[in-house]
């Protein structure tokens, strides 16, 4: 494990993270936090007429673990549609941060999924969709070790 | 090292957990303000129970009823004579937050109305907050915090300030989770008493890490835990003034609580059983019995005595690291064995984890205090927090983690 856990990309996306700000005419705005250690996230995204990504943004205070996974995650999804939103998975957001090298236990899972559950429940609402009771356990580490990942 | 202080190496020997490796390194236990390790005599007491005499307590006549009676009340009488209170002034529940909503409930819905208030810190623990917060809500009583200055330290003419507004019920912490700020209680009650006001002390923090005599200090109730104590989990204590026990109604209703019960109503038992609705957690009360035990062999005085010493060294060492924020009072006779701290640059949490990787236990969030986080400007603190099995190689780990942590994030 050792530094290998905060490998160059972690510590870069910390440092100088990615599409950082508040977009103030974004159709998605939300805002989540982690009640453990109190970080929080807000995430704006604005679609186009084609119901495109155009713009996506965050802003909060986290630690590397979650401020790199918003950073990461805001890349991902640039240009993407909401039905890809939908199905965007967190498998494939952990993937990106390199999840299964970290080494990271289920305390810091959570910090890494902060803004994937920003994502997701923006994304219900605006869409007014209600979440079901297996989409919000998902939303965990604990939903996601079920899963085997 | 000379015989009137203690040796945290010989110390360590009776803890197992010690044995342990963490990532092939040795166990650097410092986040002794959550919850603090367990000696080998308090196991041991909890296990011969379940082997030995196992049996509910206050019912069975037989013989191993009789024996786990004997040995929970005589636990309650350690405990009372480790604060200098009476037995029937110690009621154990399961935990410091409980001991608190059980004045919140059974003394606050009964004595606070509309326009009384409340007054609490901004240094408190959400458990001497919400409860109060939950009561005020039902009472219409408002609540009063007493503000901190940049040290830490409660301001005291705005301690004067809001006596004056003559509260009712005065609730507050003996020593800061997060700051290490040891508060004078016994001064706060003087002049809460002085305005009619009963007082509240949050001691838990306190009690495991000094002497405390709930005489000298003259509160009307003090609430800590056990494991905070090297007990075990799941038992807290309150301790309460005879007279106004007697008054309070019960906070839990069902079995044990009673001395009586007929269809129309109930009549309550005596103290200090009226409190203690329900099966207690019988076996852990007695390895608290045995925690205490413990802690009186060493002795209350060396404890302290050694926490300052750590205190002062660690205070020295931190302040060495670059870009450090260290909180809380200076003074050593104003604070605890707790410091909390930030890096500028590093989040608590990847500090944590990084100090993780070399086997040492900090704690990192918002120590369940988040109006003293806002009031210190930040999400979170990296908090040490030392104990008896704790000596100044664990601070020279410590320290040495830090710079690593800066390596690691190019500071």
């Amino acid at each position: 494990m050792s530094s290998e856990f905060y490998r160059e990309r972690i510590i870069d996306h910390y440092r100088n993270p990615r599409n950082y700000g508040s977009i103030e005419d974004a159709q998605i705005k939300v805002q989540e936090s982690n009640p453990l250690c109190g970080d929080d996230v807000e995430l704006y995204i604005k679609l186009d007429k084609d119901g495109k990504i155009e713009d996506i943004k965050f802003k909060g205070r986290g630690c590397a673990i979650s401020t790199a996974s918003a950073s990461l995650m805001t890349e991902l999804l640039k240009g993407k549609k909401v039905d890809e939103l939908l199905s965007f998975t967190k498998r494939e957001l952990l993937e990106a941060l390199g999840v299964e090298t970290l080494g990271l236990n289920p305390v810091r899972m959570k910090c890494a999924l902060l803004p994937y559950k920003a994502l997701k429940v923006g994304l219900y609402n605006h869409l007014g969709k209600e979440m079901t009771e297996e989409e919000e356990r998902l939303l965990d580490y604990e939903g996601e070790a079920k899963e085997g990942y | 090292m000379c015989a009137d202080q203690l040796d945290p190496e010989v110390i360590k020997q009776d803890f197992p957990i010690f044995k342990r490796r963490i990532y092939g390194k040795s166990l650097i236990y410092l986040d002794n303000a959550a919850t603090t390790q367990k000696p080998r005599q308090v196991i041991e007491t909890i296990s011969e129970f379940y082997q030995n005499y196992n049996a509910n307590v206050h019912r069975g006549v037989y013989k191993l009823g009789v024996e786990a009676t004997e040995a929970f009340e005589n636990a309650r009488a350690k405990v009372a004579n480790f604060v200098n209170a009476k037995d029937s002034e110690i009621i154990f529940t399961k935990n410091a937050t409980e001991a608190l909503n059980l004045i919140a409930y059974s003394w606050g819905l009964r004595n606070l109305k509309k326009g009384d208030r409340i007054l609490l810190t901004e240094m408190e623990h959400h458990s001497n907050i919400v409860p109060w917060q939950i009561i005020a809500e039902y009472t219409g009583a408002m609540l009063d915090y007493v503000p901190i200055n940049e040290e830490g330290l409660l301001i005291e003419e705005e301690i004067d300030r809001l006596l004056n507004l003559r509260p009712k019920i005065v609730s507050v912490t003996h020593a800061s989770n997060v700051l290490g700020t040891i508060n004078n209680v016994k001064e706060i009650v003087e002049k809460a008493h002085k305005v009619g006001a009963i007082v509240v002390v949050d001691a838990a923090q306190s009690v495991p890490h000094m002497p405390v005599n709930v005489k000298e200090l003259d509160c009307d109730f003090l609430a800590f835990s056990g494991h905070k104590a090297l007990g075990p989990l799941g038992v807290g204590v309150l301790y309460g003034k005879r007279d106004l026990l007697r008054e309070m109604n019960p906070f839990l209703g069902g079995g044990d609580m009673i001395s009586r019960v007929w269809l129309g109503g109930a009549e309550w038992n005596e103290l200090p059983w009226k409190f203690e609705a329900g099966t207690s957690s019988v076996a852990d009360v007695i390895g608290l019995g045995a925690a205490i035990d413990y802690l009186n062999s060493i002795g209350m005085d060396k404890v302290r005595a050694h926490e300052v010493k750590l205190t002062d060294y660690a205070l020295k060492r931190l302040s060495e690291v670059p870009d450090i924020k260290i909180y809380g009072p200076r003074d050593l006779s104003k604070r605890g064995a707790v410091i909390s701290f930030n890096l500028s640059g590093i989040h608590p949490h990847d500090l944590a984890s990084i100090l993780d990787e070399e086997g040492i236990a900090i704690r990192a969030g918002h120590h369940c205090a988040q109006p003293l986080m806002n009031r210190l400007g930040v999400a979170a603190t990296a908090r040490a927090s030392f104990y008896i099995y704790n000596s100044e190689s664990d601070i020279d780990a410590l320290v040495e983690a830090l710079y690593k942590a800066r390596r690691i994030f190019k500071l």
